[in-house]
């Protein structure tokens, strides 16, 4: 690959294939309560994935409608993610977009978002909002398109294979100043769907914003995510997902740990580096395959502690 | 949600309409029209008094713009980032999302405190006051 690149550098197809093979997303292995993290590969199972009891591929940040550099065709860098999700010789069980799906939350955003995500062979998506997608209508048509309709404010949670999964909305009634907000009517409804639940379930919760303070200055975390953590603690395995700031982040808080997604369209830049966290522009399509991911979970069962690990895409 | 349609491109058609307007003044002063009508003329095009802000690297410069009543304020996204000018109380209308290179604009006719802000990026705050 390195050699196609210094050849045909800036050539869309090369761009692609470089794409393809950086894997324009994470895939999660979950193992027992234990959370993996990998790029994907060329379709081989790894050893790693043979006992998983299941995955599922995150992908984030798609940010349909977005034309400037770095990324002149984010169609095609999402195309080539869902792509790389099909070639995975263990199908996920389902996808997860942590949103951003569009860039402005125009309807023919939309439609080109979900026209790509129609070419997945994993059917079943679910999807949490950005910032991006609930301009202008306060998410009624992402709602409409892509909401799971459990609660008037989108929020919701399902149960797969004994991981209990919970979709955060924290990205509206945001207040001058603040930062991301779940509210007080979200946060009571996941202290509810939390309640009667034994702490030995692991939890999958995931949401657009980041769920910890990551970078205030700079808009990257949610004002009253303490109160949710404060529901999340007594689990044993927590895995808390999120996108909207194009880089992988971690933490481990206790039993918590977080993770930030990259993007299927463009970088951004380390927290506090440059003046602000707008897209990083210096980024030329023979290295920006290295700045975008997927992420695919697998599950093992049986164990008793939860750990993750993630690997960088090369 | 109301907007006011003040982007870029209506700045520009109402530019050229003021200076549709001054040339028609200039014409019919060099007819028959006395100066007065030049005078009043003069007085409209003074009263779309316009201040800019900029937004830049998620900040809106300046910060705060103090202004006399009936001053146009002109913001102007220099980000390639969207943002969507907010008024914290509802004291004026939500812009549309802004893509780079967009503005909007909205006249303040009364005295007061406009605090505002970016509704998908609400660390980024402005105040504009009127007196």
């Amino acid at each position: 690959m390195q050699d196609n690149h210094d050849n045909e550098a800036g050539s869309r197809r090369q761009f692609l294939k470089c794409m393809a093979w950086a894997g324009a997303g994470t895939l999660w292995l979950m193992k027992g309560g234990v959370l993996h993290a990998q790029p994907f590969g060329d379709g081989t199972p790894t050893p790693s994935a043979a006992d998983a009891s299941f995955s599922f591929a995150q992908i984030s940040d798609s940010h349909i409608g977005f034309h400037k550099e770095p990324n002149m065709d984010v169609v095609g860098t999402l195309r080539v993610s869902v792509a790389r999700i099909n070639a995975q010789a263990a199908r996920p069980d389902f996808l997860l977009h942590t949103g951003d799906l569009t860039h402005l939350s125009k309807p023919e955003e939309f439609d080109t978002l979900a026209g790509v995500m129609q070419e997945s062979r994993t059917h079943k998506v679910f999807y949490v909002p950005g910032e991006h997608d609930v301009i202008g209508d306060n998410g009624a048509e992402f709602f409409r398109r892509f909401g799971e309709r459990q609660h008037a404010g989108g929020w919701y949670s399902f149960d797969h294979r004994g991981v209990h999964f919970v979709g955060l909305i924290n990205v509206l009634n945001l207040k001058a100043g603040g930062l991301g907000s779940l509210g007080a009517e979200q946060l009571a409804w996941l202290k509810k769907d939390l309640a009667g639940r034994s702490a030995e379930t692991p939890l999958v919760v995931f949401a657009h914003m980041p769920l910890w303070p990551l970078y205030p200055p700079w808009g990257w975390g949610t004002d009253d995510s303490a109160e949710a953590m404060s529901y999340l603690r007594r689990f044993g395995s927590v895995s808390v997902l999120n996108g909207h700031i194009h880089q992988i982040q971690q933490k481990v808080e206790g039993t918590i740990t977080f993770h930030t997604a990259r993007s299927t369209a463009y970088p951004q830049p380390a927290p506090g580096v440059g003046p602000g966290p707008g897209p990083m522009k210096g980024v030329t399509a023979g290295t920006l395959h290295r700045y975008l991911g997927i992420r695919d979970v697998r599950h093992v069962q049986g164990r008793q502690a939860l750990a993750v690990t993630e690997e960088v895409l090369p | 949600m109301k907007t006011i349609p003040c982007g870029s491109a209506r700045l520009r058609a109402l530019r050229r309409h003021i200076g549709a307007l001054l040339v028609t003044g200039a014409l019919c002063c060099i007819g028959v029209v006395s100066p007065a009508a030049m005078a009043a003329n003069a007085s409209a095009a003074k009263a779309i008094s316009t201040q800019q802000v900029e937004i830049r690297n998620f900040a809106f410069v300046p910060a705060t713009l103090t202004v006399p009543a009936g001053t146009r304020v002109v913001w102007t996204n220099r980000d390639e980032e969207p943002h969507v000018i907010t008024s914290a109380g509802a004291q004026f209308a939500s812009s549309k999302g802004m893509d780079t290179s967009d503005s909007y604009a909205v006249t303040f006719s009364r005295p007061g405190t406009y605090a505002y802000y970016c509704s998908i990026h609400p660390m980024m705050v402005g105040t504009v006051i009127v007196q």
